[in-house]
Protein backbone atom coordinates (compact mmCIF):
# COMPACT_ATOMS: atom_id res chain seq x y z
CA UNK A 1 0.00 0.00 0.00
CA UNK A 2 1.88 3.35 -0.79
CA UNK A 3 0.39 6.00 1.34
CA UNK A 4 -0.69 8.79 -1.80
CA UNK A 5 0.31 12.51 -1.33
CA UNK A 6 -3.01 13.61 -0.83
CA UNK A 7 -3.53 11.54 1.83
CA UNK A 8 0.33 11.99 3.71
CA UNK A 9 -1.07 15.78 3.55
CA UNK A 10 -4.11 15.17 5.23
CA UNK A 11 -3.05 12.81 7.68
CA UNK A 12 -0.08 15.43 8.61
CA UNK A 13 -2.76 18.01 8.55
CA UNK A 14 -4.89 15.83 10.75
CA UNK A 15 -2.43 15.09 13.46
CA UNK A 16 -1.47 19.26 13.76
CA UNK A 17 -4.79 19.82 14.75
CA UNK A 18 -5.25 16.84 17.30
CA UNK A 19 -1.28 18.51 18.83
CA UNK A 20 -2.83 21.79 18.51
CA UNK A 21 -5.63 20.90 19.88
CA UNK A 22 -4.01 18.75 23.03
CA UNK A 23 -1.55 21.43 23.55
CA UNK A 24 -4.11 24.35 23.67
CA UNK A 25 -5.21 24.18 27.47
CA UNK A 26 -1.68 23.48 28.54
CA UNK A 27 -0.70 26.69 26.78
CA UNK A 28 -3.86 28.32 28.30
CA UNK A 29 -2.68 27.40 31.85
CA UNK A 30 0.34 28.71 31.55
CA UNK A 31 -0.52 32.33 29.72
CA UNK A 32 -3.43 32.47 33.12
CA UNK A 33 -0.40 32.20 35.33
CA UNK A 34 0.43 35.30 34.49
CA UNK A 35 -2.94 36.56 34.72
CA UNK A 36 -4.36 39.59 36.63
CA UNK A 37 -7.85 38.23 36.66
CA UNK A 38 -8.56 35.56 39.22
CA UNK A 39 -11.51 33.88 37.51
CA UNK A 40 -9.61 33.14 34.59
CA UNK A 41 -10.90 35.48 32.01
CA UNK A 42 -9.84 34.95 28.13
CA UNK A 43 -7.93 37.75 26.90
CA UNK A 44 -6.12 38.05 30.19
CA UNK A 45 -6.71 41.72 31.03
CA UNK A 46 -3.71 42.29 32.59
CA UNK A 47 0.12 41.05 33.26
CA UNK A 48 1.56 39.89 36.48
CA UNK A 49 4.16 37.97 38.36
CA UNK A 50 2.15 38.10 41.65
CA UNK A 51 0.87 34.57 41.61
CA UNK A 52 4.94 33.25 40.39
CA UNK A 53 5.91 34.50 43.95
CA UNK A 54 3.07 33.40 46.09
CA UNK A 55 3.63 30.45 44.77
CA UNK A 56 7.07 29.79 46.08
CA UNK A 57 6.47 31.01 49.42
CA UNK A 58 3.15 28.78 49.59
CA UNK A 59 4.01 26.29 53.07
CA UNK A 60 0.88 24.21 51.86
CA UNK A 61 1.87 23.74 47.84
CA UNK A 62 5.44 23.15 49.39
CA UNK A 63 4.37 20.80 52.33
CA UNK A 64 2.42 18.63 49.99
CA UNK A 65 5.06 18.51 47.01
CA UNK A 66 7.37 17.08 49.94
CA UNK A 67 4.44 14.27 50.65
CA UNK A 68 3.54 13.56 47.31
CA UNK A 69 7.63 12.71 46.75
CA UNK A 70 7.93 10.88 49.95
CA UNK A 71 4.44 8.62 48.44
CA UNK A 72 6.37 8.16 45.44
CA UNK A 73 9.62 7.40 46.01
CA UNK A 74 8.47 4.52 48.55
CA UNK A 75 6.00 3.34 46.08
CA UNK A 76 8.11 3.43 43.00
CA UNK A 77 11.13 1.00 45.25
CA UNK A 78 8.68 -1.10 46.51
CA UNK A 79 6.72 -2.37 43.02
CA UNK A 80 10.43 -2.18 40.98
CA UNK A 81 10.69 -5.15 43.72
CA UNK A 82 7.54 -6.81 43.48
CA UNK A 83 7.08 -5.96 39.79
CA UNK A 84 10.60 -7.50 39.04
CA UNK A 85 10.18 -10.29 40.79
CA UNK A 86 6.27 -11.72 39.22
CA UNK A 87 7.56 -10.69 35.45
CA UNK A 88 10.83 -13.28 36.59
CA UNK A 89 7.99 -16.11 37.75
CA UNK A 90 5.42 -15.50 34.65
CA UNK A 91 8.05 -15.13 32.07
CA UNK A 92 10.36 -17.70 32.86
CA UNK A 93 8.01 -20.62 34.86
CA UNK A 94 4.95 -22.48 33.41
CA UNK A 95 3.00 -23.28 36.19
CA UNK A 96 -1.22 -23.59 36.97
CA UNK A 97 -3.17 -20.77 37.09
CA UNK A 98 -0.56 -18.60 35.05
CA UNK A 99 -3.20 -16.71 33.27
CA UNK A 100 -5.04 -15.99 36.61
CA UNK A 101 -2.09 -14.35 37.78
CA UNK A 102 -1.44 -12.19 34.86
CA UNK A 103 -5.20 -11.35 34.78
CA UNK A 104 -4.61 -10.31 38.96
CA UNK A 105 -1.57 -7.70 37.97
CA UNK A 106 -3.05 -5.87 35.21
CA UNK A 107 -6.86 -5.86 37.12
CA UNK A 108 -6.05 -2.90 39.13
CA UNK A 109 -5.50 -0.80 35.94
CA UNK A 110 -8.18 -2.51 34.65
CA UNK A 111 -10.97 -1.75 37.38
CA UNK A 112 -11.52 2.22 37.53
CA UNK A 113 -9.75 3.92 40.05
CA UNK A 114 -12.75 4.08 42.58
CA UNK A 115 -12.95 0.76 42.75
CA UNK A 116 -9.74 0.37 44.06
CA UNK A 117 -10.29 3.09 46.07
CA UNK A 118 -13.44 2.30 47.96
CA UNK A 119 -12.50 -1.51 48.25
CA UNK A 120 -9.19 -0.41 50.08
CA UNK A 121 -11.18 2.23 52.37
CA UNK A 122 -13.32 -0.52 53.23
CA UNK A 123 -10.36 -2.90 53.73
CA UNK A 124 -8.36 -0.36 56.19
CA UNK A 125 -11.57 1.10 58.06
CA UNK A 126 -14.35 -1.81 57.75
CA UNK A 127 -12.59 -4.87 57.95
CA UNK A 128 -9.11 -4.56 59.57
CA UNK A 129 -10.10 -1.38 61.89
CA UNK A 130 -6.69 0.59 60.80
CA UNK A 131 -6.50 4.52 60.95
CA UNK A 132 -5.65 5.75 57.12
CA UNK A 133 -2.08 7.31 56.87
CA UNK A 134 0.40 8.12 54.83
CA UNK A 135 1.14 4.29 55.31
CA UNK A 136 -2.28 3.33 53.63
CA UNK A 137 -1.60 5.80 50.52
CA UNK A 138 1.34 4.38 49.61
CA UNK A 139 0.04 0.56 50.00
CA UNK A 140 -2.51 1.66 47.76
CA UNK A 141 -0.26 3.26 45.21
CA UNK A 142 1.66 0.27 44.91
CA UNK A 143 -1.25 -1.94 43.97
CA UNK A 144 -1.46 0.05 40.86
CA UNK A 145 2.21 0.58 40.44
CA UNK A 146 3.29 -2.70 39.89
CA UNK A 147 1.46 -3.09 36.65
CA UNK A 148 3.68 -0.61 35.02
CA UNK A 149 7.43 -1.98 36.29
CA UNK A 150 5.61 -5.43 35.03
CA UNK A 151 5.00 -3.90 31.88
CA UNK A 152 8.55 -2.77 30.92
CA UNK A 153 9.74 -5.86 32.59
CA UNK A 154 8.03 -8.46 31.13
CA UNK A 155 8.26 -6.95 27.46
CA UNK A 156 12.16 -6.65 28.21
CA UNK A 157 12.81 -10.42 29.26
CA UNK A 158 10.22 -11.12 26.48
CA UNK A 159 12.97 -10.20 23.76
CA UNK A 160 16.46 -11.23 25.66
CA UNK A 161 15.71 -14.60 25.72
CA UNK A 162 17.70 -17.35 28.21
CA UNK A 163 21.11 -17.64 25.97
CA UNK A 164 23.21 -15.42 27.96
CA UNK A 165 21.78 -17.23 31.62
CA UNK A 166 22.22 -20.35 30.51
CA UNK A 167 26.19 -19.42 29.12
CA UNK A 168 26.60 -18.04 32.54
CA UNK A 169 25.27 -21.46 34.20
CA UNK A 170 27.18 -23.47 32.02
CA UNK A 171 30.30 -21.17 33.17
CA UNK A 172 29.81 -21.96 36.76
CA UNK A 173 28.03 -18.94 37.44
CA UNK A 174 25.47 -19.63 40.29
CA UNK A 175 21.93 -18.20 39.99
CA UNK A 176 22.40 -15.27 42.20
CA UNK A 177 26.00 -14.32 40.53
CA UNK A 178 24.24 -14.93 36.63
CA UNK A 179 20.98 -12.17 38.23
CA UNK A 180 23.60 -9.69 39.41
CA UNK A 181 26.07 -10.13 36.17
CA UNK A 182 23.73 -11.21 32.97
CA UNK A 183 20.05 -10.27 33.96
CA UNK A 184 20.06 -7.23 36.03
CA UNK A 185 22.62 -5.00 33.93
CA UNK A 186 20.36 -6.34 30.64
CA UNK A 187 16.72 -5.29 32.53
CA UNK A 188 18.26 -2.10 34.28
CA UNK A 189 17.04 0.60 31.48
CA UNK A 190 13.55 -1.23 31.38
CA UNK A 191 13.39 -0.56 35.33
CA UNK A 192 14.15 2.92 35.00
CA UNK A 193 11.11 3.15 32.37
CA UNK A 194 8.84 1.17 34.47
CA UNK A 195 10.05 3.22 37.61
CA UNK A 196 9.63 6.07 35.87
CA UNK A 197 6.24 5.73 34.79
CA UNK A 198 5.36 4.54 38.48
CA UNK A 199 6.93 7.67 40.40
CA UNK A 200 4.47 9.75 37.48
CA UNK A 201 1.34 7.40 38.34
CA UNK A 202 1.90 8.10 42.18
CA UNK A 203 2.41 11.22 42.17
CA UNK A 204 -0.48 12.72 39.78
CA UNK A 205 -3.00 10.02 41.54
CA UNK A 206 -5.93 11.01 43.07
CA UNK A 207 -8.75 9.04 43.56
CA UNK A 208 -7.34 6.32 45.27
CA UNK A 209 -5.12 9.11 47.08
CA UNK A 210 -8.86 10.92 48.02
CA UNK A 211 -10.34 6.99 49.58
CA UNK A 212 -7.10 5.90 51.49
CA UNK A 213 -5.48 9.27 52.84
CA UNK A 214 -5.85 10.03 56.27
CA UNK A 215 -7.07 13.20 57.34
CA UNK A 216 -3.68 14.95 57.86
CA UNK A 217 -2.21 13.33 54.56
CA UNK A 218 -2.41 15.61 51.96
CA UNK A 219 -0.30 14.88 48.56
CA UNK A 220 0.08 17.79 45.80
CA UNK A 221 -3.16 16.61 43.52
CA UNK A 222 -5.26 16.53 46.85
CA UNK A 223 -4.06 20.42 48.19
CA UNK A 224 -4.90 21.18 44.36
CA UNK A 225 -8.06 20.06 44.61
CA UNK A 226 -9.12 21.34 47.83
CA UNK A 227 -7.76 24.51 46.47
CA UNK A 228 -8.83 24.54 42.66
CA UNK A 229 -12.12 26.57 43.43
CA UNK A 230 -10.76 29.07 45.85
CA UNK A 231 -10.62 32.44 43.75
CA UNK A 232 -7.57 33.78 45.31
CA UNK A 233 -5.89 30.20 45.09
CA UNK A 234 -6.66 29.08 42.02
CA UNK A 235 -4.18 31.49 40.04
CA UNK A 236 -1.45 30.13 42.54
CA UNK A 237 -2.52 26.17 41.32
CA UNK A 238 -1.98 27.59 37.68
CA UNK A 239 1.70 28.19 38.30
CA UNK A 240 1.81 25.12 40.33
CA UNK A 241 0.73 23.11 37.08
CA UNK A 242 3.51 24.99 34.69
CA UNK A 243 6.42 24.72 37.13
CA UNK A 244 5.04 20.44 37.03
CA UNK A 245 4.93 20.78 32.92
CA UNK A 246 8.38 21.87 33.21
CA UNK A 247 10.11 19.57 35.29
CA UNK A 248 8.63 16.31 34.02
CA UNK A 249 10.54 17.50 30.81
CA UNK A 250 13.50 16.24 32.59
CA UNK A 251 12.18 12.28 33.18
CA UNK A 252 10.95 12.40 29.63
CA UNK A 253 14.34 13.37 28.20
CA UNK A 254 15.88 10.39 30.28
CA UNK A 255 13.55 8.17 29.23
CA UNK A 256 13.99 8.86 26.11
CA UNK A 257 17.86 9.00 26.19
CA UNK A 258 17.57 5.67 27.77
CA UNK A 259 15.29 4.22 24.73
CA UNK A 260 17.61 5.86 22.37
CA UNK A 261 20.71 4.13 23.97
CA UNK A 262 18.91 0.77 23.90
CA UNK A 263 18.44 1.02 19.99
CA UNK A 264 22.09 1.95 19.84
CA UNK A 265 23.15 -1.64 21.40
CA UNK A 266 21.05 -3.67 19.55
CA UNK B 1 45.27 -18.60 43.97
CA UNK B 2 41.94 -18.74 41.75
CA UNK B 3 41.43 -22.35 43.11
CA UNK B 4 41.45 -21.35 46.53
CA UNK B 5 39.44 -18.94 46.54
CA UNK B 6 36.97 -20.59 44.13
CA UNK B 7 36.99 -23.69 46.37
CA UNK B 8 35.90 -21.44 49.15
CA UNK B 9 32.98 -19.83 47.29
CA UNK B 10 32.46 -23.74 46.18
CA UNK B 11 32.01 -24.63 49.54
CA UNK B 12 29.84 -21.75 50.32
CA UNK B 13 26.25 -21.97 51.68
CA UNK B 14 25.13 -19.52 48.91
CA UNK B 15 26.49 -21.56 46.09
CA UNK B 16 25.04 -25.06 47.64
CA UNK B 17 21.79 -22.94 48.31
CA UNK B 18 21.92 -22.08 44.59
CA UNK B 19 22.82 -25.60 43.24
CA UNK B 20 19.29 -26.68 45.24
CA UNK B 21 17.45 -23.75 43.72
CA UNK B 22 19.24 -24.76 40.36
CA UNK B 23 17.38 -28.26 40.69
CA UNK B 24 14.45 -27.51 42.45
CA UNK B 25 12.22 -25.37 39.61
CA UNK B 26 9.48 -25.16 41.98
CA UNK B 27 11.32 -24.04 44.96
CA UNK B 28 12.95 -21.08 42.94
CA UNK B 29 9.19 -20.25 41.33
CA UNK B 30 7.37 -19.81 44.86
CA UNK B 31 10.36 -17.83 46.29
CA UNK B 32 10.01 -15.09 43.16
CA UNK B 33 6.15 -15.47 43.24
CA UNK B 34 4.83 -15.42 46.65
CA UNK B 35 6.03 -11.55 47.57
CA UNK B 36 4.25 -10.08 44.94
CA UNK B 37 1.02 -12.36 45.13
CA UNK B 38 1.15 -12.38 48.84
CA UNK B 39 0.86 -8.68 48.32
CA UNK B 40 -1.76 -8.58 45.30
CA UNK B 41 -3.74 -11.41 46.68
CA UNK B 42 -3.88 -9.98 50.37
CA UNK B 43 -3.78 -6.36 50.13
CA UNK B 44 -6.05 -5.93 46.90
CA UNK B 45 -7.97 -9.17 46.12
CA UNK B 46 -9.11 -9.86 49.61
CA UNK B 47 -10.17 -6.25 49.97
CA UNK B 48 -12.36 -6.38 46.69
CA UNK B 49 -14.08 -9.69 48.13
CA UNK B 50 -14.78 -7.30 51.36
CA UNK B 51 -16.01 -5.13 49.40
CA UNK B 52 -18.49 -7.43 47.93
CA UNK B 53 -19.40 -8.86 51.59
CA UNK B 54 -19.65 -5.28 52.86
CA UNK B 55 -22.98 -4.92 50.28
CA UNK B 56 -24.67 -6.99 52.03
CA UNK B 57 -24.31 -5.54 55.13
CA UNK B 58 -25.94 -2.57 57.26
CA UNK B 59 -25.26 0.91 58.42
CA UNK B 60 -26.26 1.14 62.25
CA UNK B 61 -28.68 4.49 61.83
CA UNK B 62 -28.06 6.18 65.52
CA UNK B 63 -23.94 5.09 65.48
CA UNK B 64 -23.38 5.33 61.76
CA UNK B 65 -21.21 2.61 62.32
CA UNK B 66 -21.13 -0.50 59.94
CA UNK B 67 -23.34 -3.71 61.31
CA UNK B 68 -22.93 -6.89 59.90
CA UNK B 69 -26.48 -7.92 59.74
CA UNK B 70 -26.72 -9.76 56.66
CA UNK B 71 -29.43 -8.01 54.39
CA UNK B 72 -30.42 -7.65 51.11
CA UNK B 73 -31.76 -4.31 51.11
CA UNK B 74 -28.59 -2.11 49.47
CA UNK B 75 -28.59 -4.45 46.38
CA UNK B 76 -32.19 -4.55 45.91
CA UNK B 77 -32.30 -0.19 46.19
CA UNK B 78 -29.40 -0.28 43.61
CA UNK B 79 -31.15 -2.34 41.46
CA UNK B 80 -34.50 -1.26 41.30
CA UNK B 81 -33.65 2.79 42.28
CA UNK B 82 -34.43 4.92 39.38
CA UNK B 83 -31.94 7.32 40.35
CA UNK B 84 -28.86 3.88 40.05
CA UNK B 85 -30.52 3.45 36.86
CA UNK B 86 -30.28 6.38 35.09
CA UNK B 87 -27.05 7.80 36.48
CA UNK B 88 -25.68 4.10 35.21
CA UNK B 89 -27.04 4.39 31.99
CA UNK B 90 -25.48 7.96 31.94
CA UNK B 91 -22.05 6.63 32.91
CA UNK B 92 -22.15 4.01 30.80
CA UNK B 93 -23.28 6.18 27.73
CA UNK B 94 -20.24 8.88 28.14
CA UNK B 95 -18.03 5.74 29.07
CA UNK B 96 -18.99 4.27 25.52
CA UNK B 97 -19.07 8.06 23.76
CA UNK B 98 -15.46 9.06 25.11
CA UNK B 99 -14.09 5.87 24.37
CA UNK B 100 -15.28 5.97 20.65
CA UNK B 101 -14.13 9.90 20.51
CA UNK B 102 -10.66 8.88 21.13
CA UNK B 103 -10.10 5.70 18.97
CA UNK B 104 -11.62 7.79 15.72
CA UNK B 105 -8.69 11.08 16.75
CA UNK B 106 -5.99 8.43 17.77
CA UNK B 107 -6.44 6.35 14.28
CA UNK B 108 -4.93 8.89 12.19
CA UNK B 109 -2.61 10.07 14.61
CA UNK B 110 -1.19 6.77 15.21
CA UNK B 111 -0.97 5.82 11.31
CA UNK B 112 0.81 9.23 10.56
CA UNK B 113 3.48 8.55 13.40
CA UNK B 114 3.67 4.80 12.60
CA UNK B 115 3.47 4.57 8.63
CA UNK B 116 4.20 8.33 7.41
CA UNK B 117 6.25 10.42 9.56
CA UNK B 118 10.38 9.77 9.17
CA UNK B 119 11.91 8.37 12.27
CA UNK B 120 13.82 11.87 13.31
CA UNK B 121 9.17 12.83 13.71
CA UNK B 122 8.17 9.97 15.32
CA UNK B 123 10.77 10.45 18.30
CA UNK B 124 9.72 14.12 18.34
CA UNK B 125 5.72 12.90 18.07
CA UNK B 126 5.80 10.34 20.61
CA UNK B 127 7.15 12.43 22.72
CA UNK B 128 4.37 15.55 22.20
CA UNK B 129 1.88 12.90 22.92
CA UNK B 130 3.81 11.81 26.17
CA UNK B 131 4.30 15.30 27.65
CA UNK B 132 0.73 15.82 28.52
CA UNK B 133 0.38 12.74 30.29
CA UNK B 134 3.28 13.90 33.05
CA UNK B 135 0.77 17.66 33.67
CA UNK B 136 -1.31 17.13 36.57
CA UNK B 137 -4.92 15.32 35.91
CA UNK B 138 -6.54 18.36 38.10
CA UNK B 139 -4.65 20.68 36.33
CA UNK B 140 -5.91 18.99 32.86
CA UNK B 141 -9.76 19.63 33.80
CA UNK B 142 -9.03 22.31 35.39
CA UNK B 143 -7.30 23.86 32.41
CA UNK B 144 -10.79 22.85 30.05
CA UNK B 145 -13.02 24.05 33.02
CA UNK B 146 -11.49 27.87 31.90
CA UNK B 147 -11.42 27.00 28.16
CA UNK B 148 -15.10 25.95 28.08
CA UNK B 149 -16.35 29.02 30.52
CA UNK B 150 -18.27 31.91 29.11
CA UNK B 151 -15.54 34.21 29.11
CA UNK B 152 -13.03 31.85 28.38
CA UNK B 153 -10.73 30.88 25.07
CA UNK B 154 -13.23 28.27 22.99
CA UNK B 155 -16.04 31.52 23.51
CA UNK B 156 -13.30 33.70 22.22
CA UNK B 157 -12.33 31.20 19.29
CA UNK B 158 -16.18 30.04 17.69
CA UNK B 159 -18.36 33.64 18.68
CA UNK B 160 -17.22 35.34 15.11
CA UNK B 161 -18.56 32.09 13.89
CA UNK B 162 -21.47 32.28 15.44
CA UNK B 163 -20.85 29.43 17.48
CA UNK B 164 -20.86 29.47 21.60
CA UNK B 165 -19.29 26.72 23.98
CA UNK B 166 -20.92 23.84 25.08
CA UNK B 167 -20.47 25.16 28.71
CA UNK B 168 -20.26 22.86 32.14
CA UNK B 169 -22.26 20.15 31.33
CA UNK B 170 -22.17 16.17 29.47
CA UNK B 171 -20.90 17.47 26.45
CA UNK B 172 -18.37 19.65 28.09
CA UNK B 173 -17.33 16.52 30.33
CA UNK B 174 -17.06 14.29 27.80
CA UNK B 175 -14.80 16.17 25.66
CA UNK B 176 -12.06 17.12 28.66
CA UNK B 177 -12.29 13.07 29.51
CA UNK B 178 -11.42 12.35 25.93
CA UNK B 179 -8.84 14.66 25.89
CA UNK B 180 -7.52 13.30 29.42
CA UNK B 181 -7.39 9.76 28.16
CA UNK B 182 -6.56 9.93 24.52
CA UNK B 183 -2.57 9.33 24.96
CA UNK B 184 -3.53 6.29 26.66
CA UNK B 185 -5.49 4.91 23.31
CA UNK B 186 -2.76 6.49 20.71
CA UNK B 187 0.04 4.73 22.71
CA UNK B 188 -1.12 1.18 22.10
CA UNK B 189 -2.33 2.05 18.83
CA UNK B 190 0.55 2.89 17.76
CA UNK B 191 2.63 0.36 19.28
CA UNK B 192 -0.12 -1.87 17.89
CA UNK B 193 0.71 -0.39 14.03
CA UNK B 194 4.51 -0.24 14.53
CA UNK B 195 4.09 -4.41 14.23
CA UNK B 196 1.96 -4.45 11.26
CA UNK B 197 5.07 -5.51 9.22
CA UNK B 198 5.39 -2.66 5.80
CA UNK B 199 6.33 -5.91 3.60
CA UNK B 200 2.55 -7.09 4.26
CA UNK B 201 1.10 -3.48 2.86
CA UNK B 202 2.91 -4.05 -0.31
CA UNK B 203 1.94 -7.79 -0.72
CA UNK B 204 -1.60 -6.43 -0.25
CA UNK B 205 -1.33 -3.62 -2.77
CA UNK B 206 0.79 -6.02 -5.27
CA UNK B 207 -2.05 -8.07 -5.11
CA UNK B 208 -4.12 -5.20 -6.66
CA UNK B 209 -5.98 -3.48 -3.47
CA UNK B 210 -6.73 -0.11 -3.03
CA UNK B 211 -5.93 2.00 0.25
CA UNK B 212 -8.91 1.27 1.54
CA UNK B 213 -8.94 -2.40 1.08
CA UNK B 214 -6.10 -2.71 2.62
CA UNK B 215 -6.79 -1.09 5.54
CA UNK B 216 -9.89 -2.86 6.12
CA UNK B 217 -8.44 -6.16 5.30
CA UNK B 218 -5.18 -5.90 6.26
CA UNK B 219 -4.58 -3.18 8.76
CA UNK B 220 -7.55 -3.79 10.67
CA UNK B 221 -7.62 -7.08 12.05
CA UNK B 222 -4.06 -7.22 13.10
CA UNK B 223 -4.72 -3.54 14.94
CA UNK B 224 -7.58 -4.98 16.58
CA UNK B 225 -6.28 -6.19 19.73
CA UNK B 226 -4.21 -2.48 19.94
CA UNK B 227 -7.31 -1.03 19.62
CA UNK B 228 -9.29 -3.10 22.53
CA UNK B 229 -6.22 -2.52 24.70
CA UNK B 230 -6.53 1.18 24.24
CA UNK B 231 -10.43 0.96 24.70
CA UNK B 232 -9.97 -0.94 28.41
CA UNK B 233 -8.06 2.46 29.42
CA UNK B 234 -10.51 4.98 28.31
CA UNK B 235 -13.63 2.89 29.06
CA UNK B 236 -12.71 1.80 32.27
CA UNK B 237 -11.52 5.42 33.81
CA UNK B 238 -14.24 6.99 32.67
CA UNK B 239 -16.22 4.33 34.22
CA UNK B 240 -14.79 5.44 37.82
CA UNK B 241 -14.05 9.03 37.27
CA UNK B 242 -16.06 11.59 39.47
CA UNK B 243 -13.57 14.55 39.48
CA UNK B 244 -13.89 15.40 35.80
CA UNK B 245 -17.48 15.76 36.37
CA UNK B 246 -17.29 18.05 39.51
CA UNK B 247 -15.06 20.46 37.60
CA UNK B 248 -16.77 20.30 34.10
CA UNK B 249 -19.85 18.88 34.19
CA UNK B 250 -22.67 21.33 36.27
CA UNK B 251 -24.64 19.66 38.45
CA UNK B 252 -24.53 16.35 36.35
CA UNK B 253 -23.31 13.15 38.72
CA UNK B 254 -21.54 9.58 37.57
CA UNK B 255 -21.43 6.29 39.31
CA UNK B 256 -18.30 7.53 41.33
CA UNK B 257 -20.12 10.71 42.69
CA UNK B 258 -22.96 8.16 44.09
CA UNK B 259 -20.01 5.94 45.68
CA UNK B 260 -18.33 9.08 46.60
CA UNK B 261 -21.06 10.82 48.81
CA UNK B 262 -21.94 7.61 50.46
CA UNK B 263 -18.24 6.79 51.78
CA UNK B 264 -18.10 10.40 52.84
CA UNK B 265 -20.94 12.55 53.59
CA UNK B 266 -23.85 9.84 53.91
CA UNK B 267 -21.33 7.82 55.61
CA UNK B 268 -23.38 4.55 54.15
CA UNK B 269 -20.11 1.81 53.37
CA UNK B 270 -22.21 -0.55 52.30
CA UNK B 271 -24.55 1.14 49.76
CA UNK B 272 -21.38 2.68 48.96
CA UNK B 273 -20.39 -0.80 48.33
CA UNK B 274 -23.38 -2.36 46.80
CA UNK B 275 -23.02 0.82 44.24
CA UNK B 276 -19.79 -0.09 43.32
CA UNK B 277 -20.21 -3.40 42.00
CA UNK B 278 -21.89 -1.92 39.43
CA UNK B 279 -19.16 -0.77 37.37
CA UNK B 280 -17.06 -3.90 38.39
CA UNK B 281 -20.08 -6.09 36.91
CA UNK B 282 -19.90 -3.76 33.09
CA UNK B 283 -15.65 -4.20 33.33
CA UNK B 284 -15.81 -7.64 34.05
CA UNK B 285 -18.19 -8.21 31.09
CA UNK B 286 -16.36 -5.95 28.72
CA UNK B 287 -12.77 -8.10 29.94
CA UNK B 288 -14.83 -11.30 29.44
CA UNK B 289 -15.96 -9.80 25.94
CA UNK B 290 -12.51 -8.79 24.84
CA UNK B 291 -10.17 -11.63 25.80
CA UNK B 292 -10.24 -13.18 23.10
CA UNK B 293 -8.69 -10.88 20.96
CA UNK B 294 -5.64 -11.18 22.44
CA UNK B 295 -6.50 -7.33 23.76
CA UNK B 296 -5.01 -8.27 27.66
CA UNK B 297 -1.62 -9.31 26.83
CA UNK B 298 -1.10 -5.73 24.37
CA UNK B 299 -1.60 -3.14 27.49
Amino acid sequence: MRVSRTSRTVLGTITGIILATIYLPLIVVLINSFSTSKSLTWPPPGFTFAWWGKAFQSAGALGAILTSVQVAVVATIVSLVLGTLISLALQRYTFFGRDTVSLLVILPIALPGIITGIALNNAFRTILGIQLSILTVIIAHVTFCIVTVFNNVIARLRRMGTSLEEASADLGGGLWTTFRLVTFPQLRSALLAGGLLAFALSFDEIIVTTFTAGTGVTTLPIWILNNLFRPNQAPIVNVIAVVLVLVSIIPIYVAQRIAGSDVVQK
Amino acid sequence: MTTQSETRVRDGAGHRASVFLYSHVRVRLALLISAPLFWLGLVYIAALVALLVTAFWTVDSFTGEVRTDWTFDNIITVLTGSLYQSVTLRTLGMAVLVTIADIVIALPIAFFMAKVASAKWQRILVIAILMPLWASYLVKAYAWRSVLSNDGIFQWIVQPFGGTTPGYGIPGAVITLAYLWLPYVILPIYAGLERVPDSLLEASSDLGAGTWRTLRSIVLPLLWPAIVAGSIFSFSLTLGDYITINIVGGANQMLGNLVYTNVGAANNLPLASAIALIPIAIIFVYLAAVRRTGALNSL
